[in-house]
């Protein structure tokens, strides 16, 4: 499975892959390049992965979900490479006999995503300045690109 | 390098991100003694590679694509990576 594109996510494609006569709520998820009031001007970001362990840390993921929803069908995309503000960096679709599993099931994977895999991010800013981010709150500057 | 076994074996090291810059390389091979833990490995990269002396002594790490403990054994032909903290999603 390639879990990771360097191409524009299409959600709607992701919403076809979960789609079953069975399942009767599906859950999406997309997370966005931000520029908020705190985020200083980013412009972009550019995603970099240890690919090879990301597509099997996905694997793993998926696996999971299946195995604690039973019925799950789940699809997920993470982009790498530049992706500008407002564009999605990763998709996710989920898709249960019931809402409730679908919320949870995506709920999971977009939070063990978070945990879990070797994806890194640089922040780029309309100054010229790029940071390597740190969620763990220790940003580092990496210098004008 | 030789240890009082004299057995050793190769790691493949690789550096991500912030920590390639810092090392100055992406990866490196290593012929390290065993046994060994991912925390022997370590002090053996920073000691090989003058720029990975700016890595933290304790980083992420993930042996042939998963992630382990400092603690983690070590065998010939094994893949370390050393990770940044990951900003996934």
């Amino acid at each position: 499975m390639n879990y990771l594109t360097t191409a524009p996510l299409a959600l709607e494609a992701l919403l076809a892959e979960v789609s079953a006569p069975h399942c009767g709520g599906t859950c999406a998820f997309l997370g966005t390049v931000r520029d908020g009031p705190e985020d200083g001007g980013v412009t972009a970001i550019e995603y970099s992965a240890y690919d090879a362990m990301a597509e099997a840390e996905l694997d793993r993921i998926v696996a999971e979900t299946r195995r604690q929803w039973g019925d799950a069908r789940v699809a997920v995309r993470h982009r790498l490479g530049l992706v500008s503000a407002e564009e999605a960096s990763i998709a996710i679709a989920v898709a249960t006999p019931h809402r409730a599993d679908a919320f949870a099931a995506c709920r999971y994977v977009i939070e063990e995503v978070k945990k879990r895999l070797p994806v890194w991010k640089k922040e780029l800013r309309a100054d010229g300045t790029a940071t390597w981010v740190d969620p763990s709150g220790h940003p580092s500057m990496v210098g004008p690109q | 390098m030789r240890s009082a076994s004299g057995t050793q074996g190769t790691v493949r090291v690789r550096f991500f991100a912030r920590y390639a810059e810092l090392a100055g390389r992406s990866e490196g091979t290593l012929t390290v003694p065993l046994p060994a833990t991912v925390s022997d490995v370590m002090k053996l990269i920073q000691a090989t590679w003058p720029g990975a002396s700016a890595l933290p002594a304790q980083p992420l790490t993930a042996l042939n694509l998963r992630h382990v403990r400092l603690d983690a054994r070590i065998s010939d032909g094994d893949e370390l990576a050393l990770l940044p903290p990951l900003a996934g999603g």
